[in-house]
């Protein structure tokens, strides 16, 4: 099966691409990409260059050959999310690793990232492997798993990260439960050196965050919600930035929600400091005040903040200070959302909608498509060590078209994912993906 | 003149007139508790049902008796909150009680919103007995009936809350009732049970007892619950009464012919001296009176909405 995208926008940031071209995928991988016009501004400054992949292409009547005309269509890099919750083994009446990949396919992305939260966790070689088998078997995009720092995320002893590593794992993370004794901590960034892989952390200080189900402030106070103060995530991001500097490990740090968190993470990395960061769709389009009437579907947590906090999280990812946007697709059965706000679990289901809510940032003028491709793909491909950030000929044919103008309202019944657990229900959103292309497998 | 809800979720909710309403309607029901023969027919066959998650013997007699007072059917549900953790979700049981007939749902809960969940899936009039730290909208009726009754209006008086306002439902309900009729609200306590942020509602914070309590005309204790103690809002319940606690020396004060309220139980010596407790000017007991009537005029005009 061959597939020949025509006329399409191409954005590939690795090979310098953005321009009108086409594609021809064969067997799974790019097989070649032909650009025949540049931008316009581009066009001005150099001149016309000759095609980048000659004979590349072979037109003709092909049986075996689909054409997809993408004229008026961005067409990049699969979307790669590198924090998804696909809570199987142990939690499959939420999601399965079938569901959620295909909810991730129609969300654009072409390769996730599997939380280590599972029951069992994953904090071992075995539960590294069936989550590899599975989703070889069932899934519907490419699957990396993260594994547990610490052997049942207790924050205690270390997982077997070497033995993890060599079968699959690409991180480690305790997501969910900070690792809160700082000697651990510390063991984690030196140790993973070894391995050269990410150690992704989820900042809170879960001392100054006891019991809190919403963010501090008047409102938590007026609907007599327990508050998580700003300063729970920041004291931790504070503390994880001296172990990285103090060991050289790779850190990474999860959902940042806060105005002091960009700000701090921009100043390290100013000094030099080997961290990257990443934030979520919901951080940087609502705020706390969709939790107004005690809506569960806006719990999540790091909470959502003020407006103010939306603003700085724009610009850290419009400064690059924050590298990556991950969507924290945490789904959630409908009944352990219809409960009391306190009862409630955290977290929102996003694969579906995140690059609705990230191509805002593109209208919004926050972000360039080449700069919203770098934090949805490129960037997190490097941060894992993953191959899987470009259309280059001979790269897997991971591909999403774009439709950036389409628009559509955001209907949780209709989602994929097992989990309808959306603060954006009923918002319209601009731009979807209109075809995504997993190893050469598509998916419309 | 009608409430525009079926429910009584709290005092935010409420507009200045609907509050009035009630209060008026109470004065109403308070005239009948004065009878021989206290009860109404009013509701005559219609059911309600108190939900109690929470512990609670004052606001659960109170409303109990307010619904007999009306000829209501009466059924009470007291559920611990960790046997709902464990098994039956707030929503089934409250369809149970639903399929029983009940028309009122009078609820109390550890978590805040619990009686807004209720009210979006039960046909039934929702009422908020207290919900977690949200509010308790049914005490600061029957705190305003008492200043109102007592003092005559609540229009430019200068009333102190003192206490655990972080945690208090009554505070927050009162808060907002008594701004909405143009009081002067301060709170009291120890800045770790007092945010400041709560003056963005307009209220001042004071913690100070002495300039807090100058010049004004009513002074509501809250209690102190005891489980603060050692989770650092507070080093021990003698500091506490040593800072915060009202004692008739200080109680000087304030307005001389100032009263003295509390939601009760009372921790005696905590915060609330005794001698203040049940002197002259406290009107403590009176607030429990109250109580009856408040919930009475507050089920009597839910019916009539649902009419």
């Amino acid at each position: 099966m061959k597939i020949l995208i025509k006329n399409a926008h191409i954005i590939d940031p690795l090979q310098g691409i953005d321009g009108i071209g086409d594609i021809l995928v064969e067997e799974g991988k790019i097989k070649g990409i032909e650009q025949k016009s540049r931008r316009a501004e581009e066009q001005k400054k150099t001149p016309p260059q000759p095609p980048l992949d000659k004979g590349g292409i072979k037109r003709g009547v092909d049986s075996e050959l689909r054409t997809i005309d993408a004229t008026g269509l961005y067409v990049l890099p699969g979307l790669i999310d590198m924090h998804t919750h696909l809570r199987e083994p142990g939690y499959e009446y939420k999601e399965t690793i079938k569901t959620g990949t295909a909810a991730a396919v129609k969300g654009g992305f072409t390769t996730v990232c599997a939380m280590p939260n599972t029951n069992p966790v994953n904090d071992n070689s075995s539960v590294t492997d069936f989550i590899i088998r599975k989703a070889i078997q069932e899934g519907a995009c490419a699957v990396y798993p993260i594994g547990a720092i610490t052997k049942g995320q207790k924050g205690e002893e270390l997982a077997e990260m070497g033995i993890m590593y060599a079968e699959g794992c690409v991180a480690f993370s305790d997501d969910g439960n900070p690792v809160m004794n700082s000697l651990i901590m510390r063991r984690a960034l030196e140790y993973s050196r070894a391995f050269k892989v990410p150690i992704i952390s989820h900042c809170e200080d879960t001392n100054l965050s006891e019991g809190g189900v919403m963010n501090e402030g008047l409102l938590s106070l007026t609907l007599g919600l327990k508050g998580i103060p700003s300063e729970a995530e920041e004291i931790m991001i504070c503390r994880d930035l001296a172990l990285a500097e103090l060991t050289g490990g790779k850190l990474h740090i999860a959902h940042v929600s806060t105005e002091g968190s960009v700000r701090i993470i921009r100043e390290a990395k100013k000094r030099g400091i080997n961290i990257t960061a990443e934030t979520c769709p919901h951080y940087f389009s609502i705020t706390e005040n969709t939790v107004e009437g005690y809506n569960t579907n806006a719990k999540v947590n790091p909470p959502l903040r003020t407006q103010k906090d939306v603003d700085a999280i724009k610009q850290g990812l419009k400064d690059g200070t924050i590298d990556v946007i991950a969507t924290d697709h945490a789904p959630h059965h409908r009944d352990e959302k219809l409960r009391e706000f306190d009862h409630a679990p955290s977290g929102i289901s996003g694969l579906e909608t995140a690059l609705g809510l990230s191509l805002n940032l593109v209208h919004e003028d926050v972000l360039t498509m080449r700069q919203l491709v770098e934090k949805m793909a490129v960037n997190p491909a490097n941060i894992l060590g993953l191959n899987k950030e470009t259309l280059k000929v001979g790269s897997d044919a991971d591909v999403v078209i774009v439709d950036v103008n389409k628009e559509y309202k955001v209907e949780a019944e209709g989602f994929i994912s097992k989990g309808k657990n959306t603060p954006f229900e009923g918002l319209v959103l601009k731009g979807m993906p209109v075809i995504t292309i997993c190893k050469g497998k598509i998916y419309e | 003149m009608k409430l525009s809800s079926k429910d009584l979720l709290g005092i935010k909710e409420l507009t200045k007139d609907e509050i009035i309403l009630i209060l008026d309607t109470a004065s109403g029901f308070k005239g009948v508790l004065k009878r021989n023969i206290k009860k109404v027919p009013a509701l005559r066959g219609k059911t309600a049902v108190n939900l109690f998650f929470e512990p609670s013997t004052r606001t659960r007699t109170s409303f109990e008796l307010a619904e007999k007072r009306l000829s209501l059917d009466v059924l009470n549900l007291s559920v611990t909150t960790s046997s709902v953790v464990k098994g039956e979700s707030l929503i089934d049981t409250a369809l149970n009680v639903q399929a029983l007939g009940a028309d009122f749902m009078v609820i109390r809960h550890s978590s805040s919103g619990a009686a807004h969940l209720l009210s979006k899936n039960v046909n039934a009039s929702v009422i908020n007995a207290g919900d977690g730290i949200n509010e308790h909208p049914t005490q600061a009726l029957l705190d305003a009936f008492t200043i109102k009754e007592k003092i005559g209006k609540i229009e430019g008086l200068k009333i102190a809350i003192v206490g655990d306002i972080l945690h208090s439902r009554v505070a927050k309900s009162n808060i907002y009732l008594l701004t909405k009729f143009g009081a002067e609200v301060r709170l009291i306590g120890p800045p770790t049970l007092v945010p400041q942020e709560l003056e963005k509602l307009g209220v001042k914070v004071f913690h100070d007892m002495d300039s807090g309590l100058d010049g004004v005309n009513v002074v509501m204790a809250l209690r102190i619950q005891m489980e603060r103690q050692g989770k650092g809002f507070f080093p021990s319940t003698l500091e506490y009464s040593k800072n915060w606690g009202l004692t008739s020396e200080r109680l000087f004060k304030a307005d001389k012919d100032a009263i003295v309220m509390h939601p009760g139980p009372i921790n005696r010596g905590v915060e609330v001296a005794s001698d203040v407790a049940d002197g002259p000017r406290s009107v403590i007991l009176e607030q429990v009176t109250n109580g009856l009537a408040v919930r009475m005029a507050v089920m009597y005009l839910l019916a009539g909405v649902r009419e």
